[in-house]
């Protein structure tokens, strides 16, 4: 049989303590008069998926790059396991980026580098966190592309010769490798062929689970919400208009405008 | 186990003129450990419309639900994520999962969620996917390629690999030949047996009495003004 290889070491169970890891209260950037979003509030707990859903201009993205640090916001308070991540110095802000956080970028050519090996791709992460030892970079660089399913055989290859969902794989791996307790995903199943999104979506709902990790994933992908996010929020127009348990949003939904999104939807 | 007072709920179409249709008022309904309480009542009185409440897919407009020590109306979303993971299990009657996913894994899945080791997980998936008649051949395929009835029982074995103390079943029997609905009936008189609190839908006579303790009239709830099959 070929089940997945799933490693049952790094399984931390579920305990989940009581301390949101992420605290957002009144978040907002404006662009001039334009709003990019208003007045955002949120708690994530540890090993929890939050989906931010809307269509084009909803300032999903807008939000995802204010709490991830690459926008800098007007207004509100981000706390990151207790600390301030506005007040902090850009020094404190790029090492909890390279340690604790991780950014999954819709278009893996923006979260890798193409011209370095796959295997290189990864071990980078690691050196930027202080490992030396070329023999363990390499090891864990292979252990990870063996857990995204890239054949060991391709660690020297560069990611210009992957497949679309070789790359995105890869930039998970790149993403994940320093143990991350944040991910931040933008559209990361978009323009990828259904069968590979389905294969994706998998990996990531295992990761969560055994690494514990919180995830913070914007799409317009109401189905990639369904089957990952624990919790979905609404965005129109800068601000949310509902949120909740994830099928309920999409199966009771209270807020027309969310009525309208999921009406919208596609059966097939 | 599970305690239903004065419970209302209404839908608000607003791309429909912003009607409010009142679809269930005073709902109550209490079940104890080890007893199973079947819902009755036709199509669109609000059999599914209470169980998706009570599973926290559908938001009520009042009154409360405990399950356990948890009041699923008024609960916060990540108390309710644990609820389902750890207290109350629902077997719908439709399997919704990532495609692709081995049906093994599938059905291991719950177990999985609570921490269970790997193998543990995998060989309490395959004695029930056994006892369910599924053969092994299959268990390392997608379910989303297999038939209507397979997919049931699947959704049956995924539902059942956990022992929750509370169990929502909607329709278990629909769609299974005499052989299947034996086993899943003596799933439920295990799970009863062991002191869950079952709330069910069954349309098929025979099996509501064999494992029913109970048969709650869903109609008593039904708003007057409400005829049936208005409920979503």
């Amino acid at each position: 049989m070929t089940l997945h290889p799933r490693n049952p070491e790094i399984s931390h169970g579920t305990a989940t303590p009581d301390q949101p890891l992420l605290k957002v209260e009144g978040l907002t950037k404006r662009y001039g008069p334009r709003i990019g979003c208003l007045d955002v509030s949120f708690d994530l707990y540890p090993g929890e998926v939050l989906g931010i859903v809307g269509e084009s201009g909803s300032g999903k993205s807008t939000l995802l790059s204010c709490l991830a640090g690459h926008q800098r916001a007007d207004l509100g308070r981000i706390a990151y396991d207790g600390r301030d991540v506005l007040a902090m110095s850009e020094t404190e802000r790029r090492r909890l980026g390279r340690t604790d956080w991780a950014y999954v970028h819709q278009n893996p050519r923006d979260g890798l580098r193409m011209g370095v090996s796959a295997g290189g791709n990864v071990g980078e992460r690691l050196m930027a966190v202080g490992a030396r030892h070329y023999g363990d970079i390499r090891g864990k660089a292979a252990d990870w592309l063996g857990r995204v399913e890239i054949a060991g055989d391709r660690i020297d290859d560069r990611p210009s010769a992957f497949s679309g969902g070789m790359q995105q794989r890869l930039q998970i791996a790149r993403n994940l490798v320093t143990s991350p307790r944040l991910v931040f995903m933008d559209e990361p199943t978009g323009g990828l062929d259904v069968s590979v999104q389905a294969r994706l979506l998998d990996l990531l709902r295992g990761l969560v689970r055994d690494l514990g990790l919180s995830v913070i994933i914007v799409t317009h992908d109401l189905a990639v919400v369904r089957l990952l996010a624990h919790r979905l929020m609404v965005m129109k127009s800068g601000r949310v208009v509902e949120q909740g348990l994830t099928d309920q949003v999409l199966d009771d939904p209270q807020h027309a405008y969310t009525q309208l999104l999921v009406s919208s939807v596609l059966q097939v | 186990m599970i305690r239903i007072e004065n419970l209302s709920k209404s839908f608000t179409m607003h791309n429909q003129g912003s009607a409010t249709i009142p679809v269930m008022v005073g709902a109550r309904l209490t079940i104890a450990p080890g007893e199973c309480v079947g819902l009755t009542g036709q199509s669109g009185a609000g059999k599914s419309t209470l169980m998706r409440m009570v599973w926290g897919n559908y938001l009520a407009a009042g009154g409360s639900i405990m399950v356990g020590e948890t009041d699923v109306a008024t609960a916060q979303p990540r108390q309710i994520i644990a609820l389902r993971r750890e207290t109350l299990g629902y077997v719908s009657q439709f399997l919704r999962v990532v495609p692709r996913v081995p049906t093994l894994d599938v059905v291991a899945e719950p177990l999985l969620a609570l921490g269970t080791p790997l193998t543990e997980a995998r060989d309490r998936a395959a004695t029930l996917l056994a006892r369910l008649n599924i053969p092994e051949r299959l268990w390392s395929l997608s379910p989303t390629t297999f038939s209507g009835g397979e997919q049931q029982r699947v959704n049956i074995a995924r539902g059942f690999a956990h022992a929750y103390p509370a169990l929502l079943l909607d329709e278990p029997t629909a769609s299974l030949d005499a052989a299947n609905r034996e086993v899943v009936l003596s799933l439920i008189d295990e799970a009863k047996a062991r002191g869950a609190a079952i709330l069910g839908i069954f349309h098929d006579e025979g099996a509501r009495s064999r494992v029913c303790d109970r048969l709650v009239d869903v109609t008593g709830f039904t708003p007057p003004n409400i005829k049936a099959g208005a409920a979503a």
